[in-house]
C-alpha cells in the first residue's frame, strides 16, 4: 500500500469531542451483552464440574428432563465429532468430553422457560465422577511424577524425555552468552513467580443464540470480535460459517478475555435442539471459574552489566501454565523479555505447560508483563548494585530506530528513548521521598498488531458520511474512527456516524485485541474515505466538463485545481450528494488489507509507594505513565488506556491471583475475594502522550492499549524494593507476603 | 409456584409485576419492567453495576428482592436525565471521557449522585471511598473522579 508518510497538519485528529455513543451509555439505553431477548426467548443454564480432574463416567439427565419447563438438555454427544487442533481445544473446553479438566469444566447444559427453572434442573443432573489426581501448579505440572493432564498434546518442539504435559518448547537468542557475561562487572541470577489474574471485564459473558435444525442461525453477544466467535461457533458445530450471523452487543469490557468463545457454542447447541432462542448469561463465578484468566509463570533470569550501566548478556528461561489445553503465551513472554534493550548476547527458553486450570485467554499485552516482571526487577538489582540511576541506565541500552530486536528484526521509529526522557523530567521523578516510601521506574513494550480489516464509508443523501467497521468499541474508538473520517473527508465531526457492522454486513475483520483497532480499522476508514473523495471529485469533474485530475478534494469540498482546470466554484460534500441518483448513483468507499505497518509503543512508569511496616500494605502514592502513541487521534480516550492499563497493572502486583485450594478447587471466585483495585486505592494516574509517528499508518497512529499493563509490576516491585530493601519475587505482593518480607529483614 | 404481586414506584411511574420470591430487584427491573440500565456484575453485592435508590437510600439491587420494593420509591438510571436534559454528572462523564466500555457507568452516576444530595461538597478522599464499591475495570478511576468533582462544582455553583 502506498503511504506517502505519516500527515502532520491535521484539524481533527488531536481534538476531544464528546463519544458519539456517549449519551446511550449514560443514560443506561445502551444494549450490552445481557440487555438483549427475543419473542419465545428460553433461558440456558450450565452445569459445571467441581472437580479439578474426573473422568466423567456418565451424565443422566432424565430427572432435569422431567422438569415442567425443561425444554433442552445438551452434553458433548451434542456436538459433532472428529474435530482437531484448536477447534477441537475450544470444542472440549465449551463442553467436556470424556475428562472434566478443571473446577469449573462445562459438563452438560439446560434451556428452559426461566433462568431459576433452568438452574433449578441443574441440580437434577446426575454425574458419575471418577476423580483423577490433580495439578495445577506450573512447576509441579512439570515434575516426573505429576499427573498428566492429556497424552499426545505436545507439538514436534518438545524436545524428548520431558514430561506429556509439557506441550510446547522454544528457543531463542544470539552471540555468546559466556563471553558477555564475562564482560560484566556484575551479574546477577534470580528467580521469579507471577499468578494468574484475570481479565476482570465487569460484565459477564452473555449471548442470545437461534440456530434452527437447517443450520442457519443468529447470533448476539458481547464480543470483541464476531468473526472470531462465528469462526469457532461453526467450527464447534459444524455449520457453514457464513450461515451464521453475529451481531455483537455493546461489550462491557474484554481486555483479551472476549476474543474467544465459552457460552456461545452451547446456547446455539440448546437452541438447536429446543428449537427457539436461548440466552446465557454468566455469573461472575463462572466467570472466574470457567473463562479465561492469563496464565501463570515461573520464571529464572540472568543478567551482566558493566559498571558504566552497559548491558552485556541477558539469558531467561520461562515456564508457563495455561490451564488444560496448549497456549499459554509463552512466545510472547520469550519476546518481548528484553525486547527495550540493545542486547548483543541473549538467550531464551520456553515452556507452555499444561495444568487443570482454566484454558488461558489473553489478557492485555498477553506473555509481556510477566517476563517484564523478571527482567525489569534484575535489570533494577543490577542498577542498586552498581550505584546507577534507572532512568539514565535504561537510556544507555534503549532500543531505537536500527536497532536489531532481541527477538530478530531492526526497529522502525520508536519511542522509548523519548518515553524515558519524558519520565525523568516530569516533576514526579524528583519528589522528595519519606520514610517507607520507595520509588520504581520500569519500561515495557507491546509490538502491536494489524489483522484482517474490512471498512465501508458511505455518502448519504445529505452529505453526512455513514462509516461501517467490524471492530467493536471497547474504550470509545468510535470517536476515533469519526475523528478521522472527519479528518479524511474535511467535515465536521458530528457529520460522520459509526456503526459497528455484523458478520452478514462487511468482510472478515479480527477482533478489537492487540492494540489494532484505532490503527487497523483507522487506516481502513481513511484509505475508504479516499476512494470516496476520488468518487466526489469525478462527480465534480463531470460536472464541470474537466478531468478528473484536475479536481482536488479540501475542507469538505472539490475544488477545481491546478493551471489549466478553470474557474468553479467548489462543490461541497452536501451538493455533490444532493444529486448522486441523478450522476451516477450512490457513492461510498471501501478498503479491506491486513495492514503490516504496526508501530509497537513503548512505555515507562515511575510510581511511589509506602509500605506500612506494621501491615505490610502498599500504598500507591503516585503514578506516572508515559507512553509513545505514536499520533493520538483522541487523547482523552488515549490516557484512559494508559491509565487503565496501569490500574490493571497495579491490581495484579499487589492483590490479584488465582488461589487454588489443595482439592484444585479456585478458592476466591467472587469479586470480594478476587480483589481488583477500587477508587480509594488509588491517586490519580498521572499521563504524558509522547508522539513517535509510526510510518505504517497515514496518521501515525500507535496501538496504545496493551503496553501500559507491562511496567507496573516491576516499577511496583522495584518501588517495594526501594521502600523496605528487600526485593520481592513473588506476585503478587498481598500484605501478609510483604510483611513477612520484612520480619525475615529485621 | 405462586408468585408475588407488587407494587411500586419506579422513576416516579407506578408501576406492577409479578415476581418469584427468589428473585431480586435487579431481576424484575431488567427481567419484568425492562429496565436494563442497571447490571449484573457480580450478583453479590461487590461490584455496583446494579446500584439503584430505594427511597432514597442508595442500594445494590441484585442484594434487594423484587418483593421488598412493594410501596417503595425506586430511582434508576433511566430517571437520571429529566425533560430531556442530562444530569450534570450525565454530562460530566461524556465531557471528561470518565467512561470507556460504559458497563459500569450506570451504576456510578446513581452513586455518585447518591453522594452528591448527601454532601455537596466532597473532598477527593471522600469521593473514592464513596465510590470504593463500584467497581471500573476500564478507566482506573481517575477520569471518573475528575468528572465527579466538576459536575459537583457546577452543582454547586448552581445551586
Ligand atoms: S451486581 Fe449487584 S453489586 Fe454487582
Ligand atoms: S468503563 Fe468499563 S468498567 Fe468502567
Amino acid at each position: 500500500m502506498a503511504l506517502d508518510g505519516p500527515k502532520q497538519d491535521f484539524k481533527y485528529i488531536g481534538t476531544r469531542p464528546e463519544r458519539p455513543d456517549g449519551w446511550d451509555k449514560v443514560t443506561g439505553k445502551a444494549r450490552f451483552g445481557a440487555d438483549f431477548s427475543m419473542p419465545g426467548m428460553l433461558h440456558g443454564a450450565i452445569l459445571r464440574s467441581p472437580h479439578a480432574h474426573a473422568k466423567i463416567i456418565k451424565i443422566d439427565a432424565t430427572k432435569a428432563l422431567a422438569l415442567k419447563g425443561v425444554k433442552a438438555v445438551v452434553t458433548r454427544a451434542d456436538f459433532p465429532e472428529g474435530l482437531e487442533g484448536e477447534d477441537w481445544n475450544i470444542q472440549e473446553n465449551v463442553m467436556a468430553g470424556e475428562k472434566a479438566l478443571y473446577d469449573g469444566h462445562a459438563v452438560a447444559a439446560v434451556a428452559a422457560t426461566s433462568q431459576l427453572i433452568a438452574r433449578d434442573a441443574l441440580k437434577l443432573i446426575e454425574v458419575e465422577y471418577e476423580v483423577l489426581p490433580h495439578v495445577t501448579d506450573v512447576d509441579k505440572a512439570m515434575a516426573e511424577d505429576a499427573p498428566v493432564i492429556r497424552e499426545g498434546a505436545a507439538d514436534y518442539s518438545v524436545p524428548e524425555g520431558m514430561h506429556p504435559n509439557v506441550v510446547r518448547y522454544m528457543e531463542s537468542g544470539r552471540g555468546d552468552l559466556e563471553k558477555g557475561f564475562a564482560e560484566a562487572d556484575l551479574v546477577i541470577e534470580e528467580s521469579f513467580t507471577t499468578e494468574a489474574a484475570h481479565q476482570g471485564y465487569i460484565e459477564p459473558h452473555a449471548c442470545v443464540a437461534n440456530l434452527g435444525a437447517d443450520g442457519k442461525g443468529d447470533l448476539w453477544c458481547c464480543t470483541q470480535g464476531h468473526w472470531f466467535v462465528r469462526q469457532m461457533c461453526t467450527a464447534v458445530l459444524g455449520l457453514e460459517a457464513t450461515q451464521l450471523r453475529v451481531t455483537p452487543s455493546e461489550i462491557g469490557g474484554g481486555f483479551g478475555g472476549k476474543t474467544t468463545v465459552f457460552i456461545d457454542p452451547v446456547a446455539l447447541a440448546l437452541s438447536r435442539k429446543a428449537g427457539r432462542p436461548v440466552k446465557l448469561v454468566m455469573s461472575r463465578s463462572e466467570v472466574l471459574r470457567a473463562t479465561g484468566p492469563t496464565a501463570s509463570a515461573s520464571m529464572d533470569i540472568k543478567m551482566g552489566m558493566t559498571k558504566e550501566g552497559k548491558i552485556t548478556a541477558a539469558s531467561g528461561t520461562f515456564r508457563m501454565q495455561g490451564g488444560a489445553f496448549p497456549g499459554a503465551p509463552v512466545d510472547v513472554t520469550t519476546m518481548l523479555a528484553f525486547a527495550n534493550y540493545d542486547i548483543e548476547h541473549v538467550h531464551h527458553v520456553g515452556y507452555d505447560v499444561m495444568t487443570n486450570r482454566p484454558k488461558q485467554a489473553a489478557y492485555r499485552a498477553p506473555g509481556a508483563p510477566m517476563g517484564a516482571f523478571a527482567t525489569e526487577s534484575v535489570l533494577d538489582e543490577l542498577c542498586r548494585g552498581l550505584g546507577l540511576d534507572p532512568i539514565e541506565t535504561r537510556l544507555k541500552n534503549a532500543v531505537k530506530e536500527g536497532t536489531p530486536a532481541t527477538f530478530g528484526p531492526k526497529f522502525p521509529p520508536v519511542g522509548l528513548i523519548e518515553t524515558l526522557e519524558e519520565a525523568r523530567a516530569h516533576p514526579n521523578y524528583s519528589v522528595k521521598l519519606g520514610p517507607n516510601q520507595g520509588r520504581g521506574v520500569a519500561s515495557g513494550y507491546w509490538m502491536n498488531w494489524g489483522g484482517e480489516t474490512s471498512a465501508s464509508v458511505a455518502i448519504g443523501d445529505d452529505g453526512s458520511v455513514q462509516v461501517s467497521i467490524g471492530t467493536v468499541d471497547i474504550g470509545g474508538s468510535r470517536a476515533s474512527m469519526a475523528l478521522m473520517a472527519a479528518e479524511a473527508f474535511g467535515i465536521p465531526y458530528e457529520n460522520v456516524r459509526v456503526s459497528i457492522a455484523d458478520t452478514g454486513s462487511l468482510g472478515i475483520n479480527e477482533p478489537t485485541h492487540g492494540s489494532r483497532a484505532t490503527f487497523a480499522s483507522g487506516l481502513a476508514i481513511i484509505e475508504a474515505s479516499r476512494e470516496a473523495t476520488r468518487k466526489l471529485c469525478q462527480r465534480a469533474a463531470d460536472k464541470w466538463g474537466i478531468d478528473a485530475d484536475a479536481v482536488t478534494w479540501e475542507d469538505g469540498c472539490a475544488k477545481p485545481s491546478g493551471p489549466n482546470a478553470g474557474e468553479f466554484d467548489p462543490l461541497t460534500i452536501a451538493e455533490i450528494a444532493a444529486e448522486m441518483g441523478s450522476t451516477g448513483g450512490p457513492i461510498s468507499g471501501h478498503h479491506e488489507s491486513t495492514p503490516d505497518g504496526f508501530g509497537g509503543s513503548f512505555g515507562t512508569h515511575v510510581v511511589d509507594v509506602e509500605v506500612d511496616p506494621e501491615t505490610g500494605r502498599t500504598t500507591i502514592l503516585r503514578y506516572l505513565v508515559v507512553q509513545d502513541a505514536g499520533k493520538a487521534i483522541h487523547p482523552a480516550y488515549v490516557e484512559g488506556q494508559f491509565q487503565g492499563g496501569a490500574v490493571q497493572g497495579i491490581g495484579w502486583t499487589l492483590n490479584e491471583e488465582y488461589i487454588y485450594g489443595e482439592d484444585g478447587r479456585l478458592q476466591n471466585p467472587i469479586f470480594l475475594d478476587y480483589r481488583v483495585p477500587v477508587a480509594s486505592d488509588l491517586p490519580m494516574i498521572d499521563t504524558v502522550i509522547v508522539e513517535v509517528p509510526n510510518p505504517g499508518h497515514p496518521y501515525g497512529v500507535r496501538g496504545v492499549g496493551e503496553t501500559g499493563i507491562t511496567p507496573p509490576l516491576p516499577a511496583i516491585a522495584n518501588a517495594v524494593r526501594d521502600a523496605i530493601g528487600v526485593r520481592m519475587k513473588k506476585l503478587p505482593l498481598t500484605p501478609p507476603r510483604v510483611l513477612a518480607a520484612i520480619k525475615a529483614r529485621d | 409456584m405462586s408468585k408475588i404481586h407488587v407494587t411500586t414506584k419506579v422513576n416516579g411511574d407506578e408501576v406492577e409485576y409479578l415476581c418469584e420470591p427468589r428473585e431480586t430487584l435487579l431481576d424484575c427491573l431488567r427481567d419484568h419492567l425492562d429496565l436494563t440500565g442497571a447490571k449484573e456484575g457480580c450478583g453479590t453485592g461487590d461490584c455496583g453495576a446494579c446500584s439503584v435508590t430505594m427511597d432514597g437510600r442508595l442500594v445494590c439491587s441484585c442484594l434487594v428482592l423484587g418483593a421488598e420494593a412493594q410501596g417503595k420509591e425506586i430511582a434508576t438510571i433511566e430517571g437520571m436525565a429529566e425533560d430531556g436534559a442530562l444530569h450534570p454528572l450525565q454530562r460530566k462523564f461524556i465531557e471528561h471521557a470518565a467512561l470507556q466500555c460504559g458497563i459500569c457507568t450506570p451504576g456510578i452516576l446513581v452513586a455518585a449522585k447518591s453522594l452528591l444530595e448527601k454532601n455537596p461538597d466532597p473532598t477527593e478522599t471522600e469521593m473514592r471511598y464513596w465510590l470504593a464499591g463500584n467497581l471500573c475495570r476500564c478507566t482506573g478511576y481517575d477520569k471518573i473522579i475528575r468528572a465527579v468533582m466538576d459536575a459537583a462544582a457546577e452543582m454547586r455553583e448552581a445551586s
